[in-house]
């Protein structure tokens, strides 16, 4: 179906995309200024790009930012996932309860869940750092996995399940062999959300990281309380670019699986 | 999907390896200090330390000056995890929590003598910091820490006014009502912590800022709600751009920071009000259960070096306890008036002392009071 | 499935990282320092009805305007056509992946006396305005952060109306505006729920676009947990108190707008 964009909704669109990406465009401009200025440019400099290259309080900060990310986004995955099957065979009112219990770190207000799980490591005595930043990483992405595979779950058709048993497959590769290819999809896109909800995240890390390991997020925090500085900037630009990149990346892949699945359909006409 | 979440987590990694790459190659030292051995002993064992500072508040190596941490770490093969906070009472928060260990931590006064009380702070071993004795025994031996058991002065200095003279009549600026003048509404700002902000109305109102009366106190909080309408902004190290900049016309800030703001904008100016000042220093300790008490020590007499103290000064334009440092600095930094200020300049300075505890829980509360209130 | 086996290990994750670290905010919130039961925490609360009602109404004003300037947009996102739409939806999500706090700082330097848009105007002779600081540029924060929360659950209930039935609709002699009011508007109430939650909660809860576009003047009820936990003003069991506040105060909010299935909550994910 072709349909028509009239003016005025391009207008209007037009309008909307000024808005989000003015700000982010003149913090990208002035990454390039040669001096301080966020008003006034002076003249081309790559200076802060090599600065912001060597700084190392933001380079570690970026190392920490990146293993959290990735340990507690496959931890979330892993425990979501197995959670969502386990779910999935629960009784219904212990179903519900269960998510219900499982909706709370997703509506909760994320001060609260910071302030929560600062407590609760004061409690334990833990130390706050590496270990507490990926526990907290972790309780507040398993939701999005357990959201992402449930449908996936609903969606499969249990008997196949149940055939690979009659078949002779023991539980357990019935399982990986069957209820796994499956749900992929959904177990990705819970993995895909944990990764970036863990790279972004700024207020819970806030209340949970302690001495040693800041996270990029915290780190800006504390250069944003400071002196004017255009690292800043240059670590925008870089960012913006490398999100470009991935979505770009991302909406490619997407396009061509489709023609890919356009031209299949073709040929079984 | 697969492939391109490989893609994605190679192209993440690759950017964290590259940026770590891209880290300085190991040059030499170029710091020189009192005895080499002294720090070379600690090489190569693996050892790290937590430091945890004001922002603002080291040289760091931008535009060629020294860059302190660097330095420390090339020397003594100890690892620096060097953080910041913006106030005495973010730190005191962030240590009360107990989780978190740091091994070196910069408070001020009123707040050592605050954490000594309270068993916050660990005793030195002043034999492991041979450098102490560079400092001048003018400020140590104070009544925050008497027998200076916990701390090592860093720097100290007063708190004045800083203006643009572009915006504000000159006339003004010899008391604390300017931060209260309508004429500057909307262009003033101020101290967002209460020991500051406290410390300033008492002085207004002719208080002794360690009043333990109640009713003095709370008036003094009640001006500063009476202020809230023409304030701009409350800000710690926010200020350096906005005085800058010319954002804001006037602000109560660190003599030392006035001097830094001043060498980049050479319209603004500092003074002293008639009233009174709050004379400060800034100390370095050694918190309770810290993990590396004795390479806390080494960073501590690295930081009293004299060239490291000179490097330090002359960054972040504050006033040197460190006699060697002082002497070694330019004639002009060492003559300025806002750092080394003549005696009648500093008419009536006033010491920050720790409260008791029914006050610094009054201080608390009226503090978020003043924050909340709808400032008509 | 014989799988409850495999539930374990969540239940008691759900137990320690869940429901204790909430039990400990409400123990905190009813004791005092020493550890003793009592309601005065809860009652200094009501000391700072100012905030709570001050964060409300910037927070309804945010998603308002949200909820304005996202409902065309995400209207005409989904009648456009399908090979461009996906480019146009990840257009604009585009800005949300950068990290919130670098894009409240570059509004910082947009809004500032001295900054871009004040040396705009100054070149047609217009203000200088003030802009930073003020209650305003706070809305405007929570509005450009939470913009894409709205967008994106109106966006992909609207894609799920059916264009036929539209075009039924006209065929049968709807004009726009009855199309809008009879088809539209009520298949997309969902999403606009969603979407107000999405918006809301963050927005009446944030603590670092009140700083660092409102100069800390502009308290919230996210600044006055902070500054009672790690700000200026330590006092945790107060600091707890004022989050059970906030969490019931979001519950009662949420169940106002209806409770939301677990559908729904799976759309918005998308």
């Amino acid at each position: 179906m072709k349909r028509k964009t009239s003016g005025l909704s391009k207008f209007y669109m037009g309008l909307v995309l000024f808005f989000l990406y003015m700000p982010i465009f003149v913090l990208i401009f002035y990454s390039f200024n040669e001096s301080k200025s966020r008003s006034n440019f002076t003249g081309f400099s790559l200076k802060w790009y090599l600065q912001l290259f060597q700084n190392d309080q933001l380079l570690s900060a970026l190392m920490n930012t990146l293993i959290i990310a990735v340990v507690s986004s496959v931890a979330a995955t892993i425990l979501g996932t197995m959670a969502a099957v386990g779910i999935f065979s629960l009784k219904k009112w212990a179903r519900s309860l269960v998510m219900n219990v499982t909706y709370l770190p997703i509506i909760n207000p994320e001060i609260v869940i910071g302030v929560s799980l600062m407590l609760l490591f004061l409690l334990f005595k833990m130390e706050f750092g590496m270990l507490t930043l990926i526990l907290a990483h972790i309780s507040f992405s398993v939701p999005y996995v357990i959201l992402n595979v449930l449908p996936k779950l609903r969606q499969m058709d249990i008997h196949l399940y149940e055939a690979a048993q009659d078949l002779g497959c023991s539980p357990i590769s019935s399982f990986f062999k069957v209820v796994v290819p499956e749900i992929m999809p959904g177990v990705l896109s819970g993995f895909m959300m944990a990764f970036t909800y863990s790279l972004d995240d700024f207020i819970i890390s806030y209340f949970t990281s302690g001495a040693k390991t800041q996270t990029l997020p915290i780190y800006i925090y504390s250069m944003a309380r400071k002196k004017v500085n255009p690292q800043i900037n240059a670590l925008s630009t870089i960012i913006f670019v490398i999100v470009l990149v991935i979505l770009l990346l991302i909406n490619w892949n997407d396009s061509r699986k489709e023609k890919q699945l356009k031209l299949k359909r073709r040929e079984q006409i | 999907m697969k492939k391109l979440t490989a893609v994605l987590l190679v192209l993440c990694m690759a950017f964290g390896l590259f940026a770590t790459g891209c880290q300085k190659e190991n040059e030499n030292v170029t710091v020189k200090v009192e005895d080499e051995s002294y720090y070379s002993q600690y090489k190569d064992k693996g050892y790290e330390i937590n430091v945890y500072n004001w922002g603002e508040y080291i040289s760091t190596g931008a535009d060629d000056t020294m860059d302190v941490i660097g330095e420390f770490e090339k020397l003594s093969g100890i690892k620096v995890n060097y953080t910041n906070f913006a106030t005495n009472e973010e730190l005191y928060a962030k240590l009360r929590t107990g989780a978190v260990s740091y091994d070196v931590i910069i408070p001020s006064d009123y707040m050592i003598g605050r954490m000594a009380k309270e068993g916050m702070l660990e005793p030195l071993n002043l034999e492991n910091i041979p450098n102490y004795k560079f400092i001048d025994p003018q400020f140590t031996s104070k009544s925050y820490d008497p027998d200076n058991t916990y701390s090592v002065p860093y720097t100290w200095g007063t708190v004045g006014i800083i203006y643009n003279k572009t915006m504000v009549d000159e006339a003004d600026v010899d008391t604390w009502d300017i931060l209260w003048n309508e004429k500057y509404a909307g262009n003033i700002l101020m101290f967002s912590n209460s020991r500051d902000a406290f410390g300033i109305a008492l002085m207004k109102l002719g208080y002794n800022v360690n009043t333990e009366d109640e009713g003095e106190i709370k008036l003094a909080a009640e001006e500063l709600k009476k202020q809230k309408p023409v304030i701009q902004a409350y800000v710690m190290d926010e200020i350096f751009d906005k005085m800058e900049s010319g954002e804001a016309a006037v602000a109560p800030y660190y003599a030392g920071d006035a001097i830094t703001m001043i060498a980049e904008a050479p319209d603004l100016a500092f003074s002293v009000p008639k009233e009174g000042t709050n004379l400060f220093i800034d100390a370095m300790c050694i918190p309770k259960g810290a993990k590396n008490k004795e390479l806390a020590e080494v960073f501590i007499n690295f930081m009293c070096e004299t060239e490291v103290a000179k490097a330090n000064i002359e960054t972040i334009g504050y006033s040197t306890p460190q006699v060697k440092a002082l002497e070694a600095l330019d004639e002009d930094l060492r003559n300025n008036p806002i750092a080394y200020p003549p005696e009648d300049v500093i008419q009536n300075p006033q010491v920050f002392e720790n409260l008791s505890d029914a006050t610094n829980k009054l201080y608390d509360k009226l503090w978020t009071e003043i924050l909340a209130s709808s400032g008509h | 499935m014989k799988s409850k086996v495999a539930f374990l290990p969540y239940g008691i994750w759900m137990l320690l990282f869940t429901i204790v670290p909430l039990g400990l905010v409400a123990y905190f919130g009813l004791t005092d320092e020493a550890g003793h039961w009592t309601m005065s925490n809860l009652i200094r609360v009501s000391d700072y009805a100012y905030v709570f009602i001050k964060s409300i109404w910037l927070a309804v004003v945010a998603t308002v305007i949200c909820l304005i300037i996202a409902y065309p947009l995400a209207y005409i996102l989904s009648r456009i056509s399908e090979n461009r739409q996906r480019m146009m939806v990840m257009i604009v999500m585009l800005p949300m992946w950068m990290n919130f706090l670098l894009r409240t700082y570059a509004w910082m330097t947009l809004l500032e006396g001295t900054g871009i848009i004040n040396s705009l105007l100054k070149i047609i002779g217009i203000g200088p305005l003030n802009m930073i600081n003020t209650a305003g540029a706070v809305v405007l924060g929570m509005v450009y952060n939470y913009l894409p929360f709205m967008i994106l659950p109106l966006y992909s209930i609207m894609t799920k109306i059916d264009g036929s039935v539209i075009e039924a609709a006209q065929d049968l002699g709807s004009n726009n505006w009855q199309v809008f009011s009879k088809i539209v508007l009520p298949l997309s109430v969902p999403g606009i729920t969603t979407g107000i939650i999405m918006v809301f909660v963050p927005a009446v809860s944030t603590f670092i676009i009140s700083r660092m576009l409102g100069g800390n003047t502009t308290m919230l009820i996210g600044d006055l947990i902070e500054l009672q936990f790690l700000g200026n003003a330590y006092n945790p069991n107060l600091g707890a108190a004022i989050s059970m506040v906030l969490m019931v105060l979001i519950l009662i909010c949420m169940t106002f707008l209806n409770k939301m299935d677990s559908e729904e909550m799976e759309g918005m994910l998308i």
